[in-house]
């Protein structure tokens, strides 16, 4: 049976707060506009505003083409109307939009909690074997859960903002949210107009209307499949089900500051809405840089390019709104006080946002296309969210140009001497870099730009993306620095009277700490020597900073904590970055051929994998490393279990145990009995033998989905100084048959030898047994077995084939070796000659290809994100109580 | 002059840097007979080469060749550019496991000698997720680096 219910409440509910969107938007905006015409009753052309304003509000909800129009109503307003229905019906509105928002989320998540495949959403993203802890994740993968997820986030935000940021912001700057709330409601409202125009693509669409041509739905309308296609396995992980909201919390941030700065300037205050919006913007910055380094940690546990930053172009869509976001900080606090870079600030918040919208634009309209690995498929909302960034873009632009000339601004010329100075110098830094990053991913916006006036171009993003963003970026960050320290002496008065001795201490302390680190870690590369002298001398001016504001007032160390965090985490990347050492080098020294061009560069060719046969330890680094099989993971059973212990059943995700499951002494299932696994998982145990004889194992994990290939996540060892990072690169295919191929046989004489897949074998004796695996050996009954030494460069190994007469049939049990991939059955015995002979039949032999990197002080750069945040808190802490103490 | 702008002209100084270098590094989307021409003129700045992987009348892929037990850092195939030239190419790494199912190939490297030299892959598989849609993953052969 198809539920229709529930998916038709929830779009209801994803029109209600479509509309409810509007209404406030609309109601605000009269509210707003409203304000001057009330209290300026006597005016005669005031009501006419007014009433301009009303006849065209429909429009100006979606167009902001009446900017101009507000520009004019310049009186000042201290005192609210008595009475404002217009605000009350707004308010009412935004409350029932978020109710709503919150009735969409429910009736999803109910839909994929109860596995309703007849819904493409669930059908795509969900499976009956996704854990429940992981069916919240399903929300994310496609874009209509993740705009769900902005919409709630900018509702909360919103609520909360209509208490506490006072009656005089509230109706212009809920205009703004109640209209990018309208924005991002319409994105999943899946309305069809005609044939073929959409407007958003809706999240309860049923299976046969997202698939119409599917042949099954000619025959059975009411097809509903028994399962779905299950979440991305990258995305089941812990930080997916967390980095998400907290990325998408910082996205609805932006829109904090955003919002006030519009609303001051529409109020003609261009300079009170800094003191309310800047906890918000320190909240902000905090909470995206942690979403930042949440999908950076996400990314250094799971995928396999074996570090934390990449430099796609989808970090970098939020790493740019970031740096802007931080700049923006710096050049509020600059004008909090006075009207120097008061306009900076005002074009900073308003960029942030707009920034963010960028960045959405171009993760989710597929124009990365080739260019990205994790960007959304097209959903066919690239002309919606165009619009969307178009509008906010007019509408911020036209406001602040009509208002630049109530601005004001400082004439004095800027003084090296002041700490107004070196802030906003920080901030044009930051910007720079932001500028930097921003160029180039939009490369491909280039080619379609052009595309669009008919020229062809066939430029692409630079072949070597790392080196190209870092040789920037590095030298930024060499300047922010140093920044920071100059910054931080300006701004707590240590440098007065123009003299610059303040600084000369640090100075030498930071060159003589450098010179020993240098020294002591023999760097060589003289950019890695600049980081890191920059990064020691942000440390150490920041870190006296702190220790005299501490003592005077623990409230104000935020900016000191903060610094002193992006110094440690900028050491953390040099070393784990710059030292991080390939453990698994290709040292074997076989040659491999003699053409030239495997000789020529042997030494600087990319020999960084290695490949483990089963059950053989090799030499890498420090380490002996041994491949020990294959393991799976049981969902409740602590560890590993061998991949042969159980069997799947195929489509299913339990399997059949082959022999008792005991985990650390203790029996879980016994053989035979039905546990639940997570097949798609396929772990290989790689143990580590340190230099110290401490042994220790790995589990790089390759996962398998029926209607994918292979993708490997790797397996960290984390100690204090350094992580131990492996994952497999290459293993045989795990759903592959084992193959067997012809048999050989052999017939041999005790103690003769012969070769047994390139190995040396020597037949050591027959002799009788009483005991053979799933025969029962009888008195009647005769058993033996063979003991066939097999050598090998790692020493021996033992095969026993046995050869089994029961009730007068005979029995000859195979005996199975994979690490030296055969397969051995004693066929015949011939008293005659003393010769026995064996069945043999050869295998691939199990193993891995594997890489091996050794990241040294990689936590500096963890530890450094939580000082960040632990500073930016008490900032934004800080900030906030001054806010309320103005009021 | 006023210290502002000094400030101005160095920051225009750094943004002109900054498009020029983007100019400068960013690579073109070619052919290989192109990259062959590039390569005997001495300009060795890495490429992209979309293309096709070499198919026999059954659909197999033919003219690769990966084998680990010999080494797992070569991995060597033919792809056919969008002027239908094969070409060999090398990747100095395991073969990407869903190299055989992906219906694109994009190649990032230079010509060097007989064959293509490439230092990461693109490949457009068919979406396990969406029907009817490709997505891109990425591979790459690497040496750490800051």
């Amino acid at each position: 049976m198809i539920h229709t219910t529930v998916g038709n409440l929830g779009h209801f509910f994803v029109i209600l707060s479509f509309v409810t969107a509007l209404v406030a938007t609309v109601g605000y905006f009269l509210s707003a506009l409203g304000k001057p015409a009330s209290v300026q009753a006597k005016a005669v052309e005031e009501p006419q505003l007014a009433y301009a304003g009303e006849s065209i509000s429909n429009e100006a909800s979606f167009g902001g083409k009446t900017a101009k129009r507000k520009a004019k109503s310049t009186v000042q307003v201290t005192e609210p109307p008595a009475r404002d229905d217009w605000k009350k019906l707004a308010r009412w509105a935004f409350y029932v939009h978020g109710a709503a928002v919150v009735g969409v989320a429910a009736c999803l998540f109910y839909i994929i909690f109860n596995h309703y495949f007849e819904y493409h959403y669930a059908w795509s993203h969900s499976s009956r074997a996704l854990p429940v802890k992981y069916m919240i994740a399903c929300f994310w993968e496609s874009q209509e859960g993740s705009f769900l997820l902005w919409l709630f986030w900018n509702a909360v935000l919103g609520a909360i903002l209509i208490r506490t940021a006072g009656s005089k912001w509230e109706a212009p700057m809920m205009t703004i949210f109640a209209l990018v709330q309208a924005f991002l409601a319409s994105m999943i409202l899946g309305v069809v107009f005609g044939d073929s125009f959409k407007i958003g693509s809706s999240p309860f669409l049923l299976l046969r209307d997202a698939i119409p041509d599917a042949p099954i739905f000619a025959t059975d309308p009411n097809f509903i499949p028994k399962d779905g296609n299950g979440l991305n396995p990258l995305l089941q992980n812990y930080w997916m089900v967390i980095h998400p909201p907290t990325l998408f919390l910082g996205f609805a941030l932006t829109l904090v500051p955003f919002a006030f700065c519009v609303a001051g300037l529409w109020r003609n205050q261009p300079s009170e809405w800094i003191r309310p919006a800047l906890p918000w913007t320190l909240f902000g910055a905090m909470i995206l840089g942690v979403g930042i380094m949440m999908g950076g940690y996400w990314a250094y546990e799971t995928l396999n390019f074996g570090g934390y930053w990449n430099w796609d172009p989808v970090e970098n869509a939020v790493y740019v709104p970031w740096l802007v976001m931080v700049a923006s900080i710096h050049g509020m606090l600059i004008a909090k006080r006075s009207s120097t870079g008061l306009k900076t600030a005002i074009i900073l918040a308003i960029s942030t946002f707009l920034l963010v919208l960028y960045a959405t634009f171009l993760t989710r309209s597929g124009i990365l296309g080739n260019a990205s690995v994790h960007s959304f498929t097209d959903l066919g909302l690239s002309g919606q969210l165009l619009i969307y960034l178009l509008v906010f873009v007019a509408v911020s632009v036209v406001l602040a140009a009509s208002k630049w000339k109530f601005i004001p601004s400082d004439e004095k010329e800027a003084s090296i001497y002041t700490k107004e100075f070196w802030l906003f110098i920080g901030a044009t830094v930051l910007c720079l870099a932001a500028f930097q990053v921003i160029a180039t991913t939009s490369i491909p916006v280039y080619t379609k730009i052009l595309e669009s006036f008919g020229k062809i171009t066939n430029l692409a993003l630079p072949a070597d993306q790392i080196a190209h963003y870092n040789k920037f970026q590095v030298w930024f960050f060499v300047a922010i620095c140093l920044l920071t320290g100059v910054g931080q002496y300006m701004w707590w008065r240590k440098i007065e009277a123009k003299k610059w001795d303040a600084l000369i201490t640090p100075g030498i302390i930071t060159l003589l700490i450098s010179a020993g680190l240098i020294a002591f870690g023999s760097m060589k590369n003289p950019v890695y020597m600049a980081l890191l002298v920059a990064s020691v001398f942000a440390l150490v001016t920041n870190g006296s900073i702190l220790i005299g504001v501490i003592r005077g007032n623990y409230r104000f160390s935020g900016g000191a904590i903060a610094h002193i965090g992006m110094a440690l985490m900028l050491l953390g990347i040099l070393y784990s970055a710059g030292f991080s050492k390939v453990i698994s080098l290709n040292t074997t020294g076989l040659l491999i051929s003699k053409q030239d061009e495997f000789t020529k560069n042997d030494n600087k060719e990319n020999k960084e994998n290695t490949l483990l046969w089963l059950n053989q330890p090799e030499r890498m680094g420090p380490y002996q490393l041994t491949y020990r099989g294959q393991r799976i993971e049981a969902r409740d059973v602590p560890g590993y279990l061998s991949r042969k212990d159980v069997m799947v059943i195929e489509g299913d995700f339990h399997g059949i145990a082959q022999r008792d499951i005991e985990q650390n002494g203790k029996v879980y299932y016994k053989k035979g009995d039905t546990l639940a696994l997570y097949p798609e998982n396929t772990y290989y145990e790689v143990e580590y033998r340190e230099p110290g004889g401490k042994v220790f194992s790995l589990y790089p994990r390759a996962q398998v989905n029926e209607r994918m290939g292979l993708l490997a996540s790797p397996d960290i060892r984390h100690k204090v100084d350094r992580d131990m990072y492996t994952y497999v690169s290459s293993v045989p295919d795990p759903n592959a048959e084992n193959k067997w191929e012809k048999t050989e046989t052999y017939s041999v004489a005790i103690k003769d030898t012969f070769f047994l897949n390139d190995y040396v074998a020597i037949l050591d004796d027959v002799v009788r047994t009483n005991e053979v695996d799933g025969i029962e050996v009888g008195p009647e009954d005769a058993a033996v077995r063979a003991r066939v030494r097999v050598l090998d460069k790692n020493g021996e190994h033992i095969l026993s084939p046995a050869f089994v007469i029961k009730n007068r049939m005979v029995a000859h049990p195979a005996e199975i070796s994979d690490e030296l991939g055969v397969r051995i059955q004693l066929n015949e015995i011939d008293p005659r000659t003393g010769k026995f002979t064996f069945a043999v039949n050869r295998t691939q032999r199990d193993y891995i290809v594997m890489k091996a990197v050794e990241k040294p002080l990689i936590n500096i750069l963890w530890i450094g994100t939580l000082v960040v945040v632990l500073g930016l808190s008490i900032s934004t802490v800080r900030r906030y109580r001054e806010f309320q103490k103005s009021r | 002059m006023k210290i502002s702008h000094i400030i101005g002209i160095i920051v225009i100084a750094i943004a002109i840097g900054v498009i020029a270098s983007t100019a400068g590094d960013a690579s073109v989307y070619t052919t290989f007979t192109k990259a062959e021409k590039m390569a005997q003129d001495g300009d060795d700045k890495m490429i992209h080469v979309v293309g096709k992987l070499k198919k026999d009348a059954h659909g197999q892929i033919v003219d690769m060749f990966y084998n680990p037990a010999i080494d797992p850092n070569h991995f060597e195939f033919t792809l056919v550019d969008n002027d239908q030239r094969a070409q060999k190419v090398i990747f100095n790494s395991p073969k990407p496991q869903d190299f055989d199912r992906s219906e694109q190939v994009v190649v990032i490297g230079a010509m060097q000698g007989d064959h293509f030299q490439c230092k990461k892959i693109l490949l457009k598989c068919p979406s396990k997720y969406q029907n009817n849609k490709l997505e891109t993953t990425e591979h790459e052969a690497k040496t750490a680096q800051l």
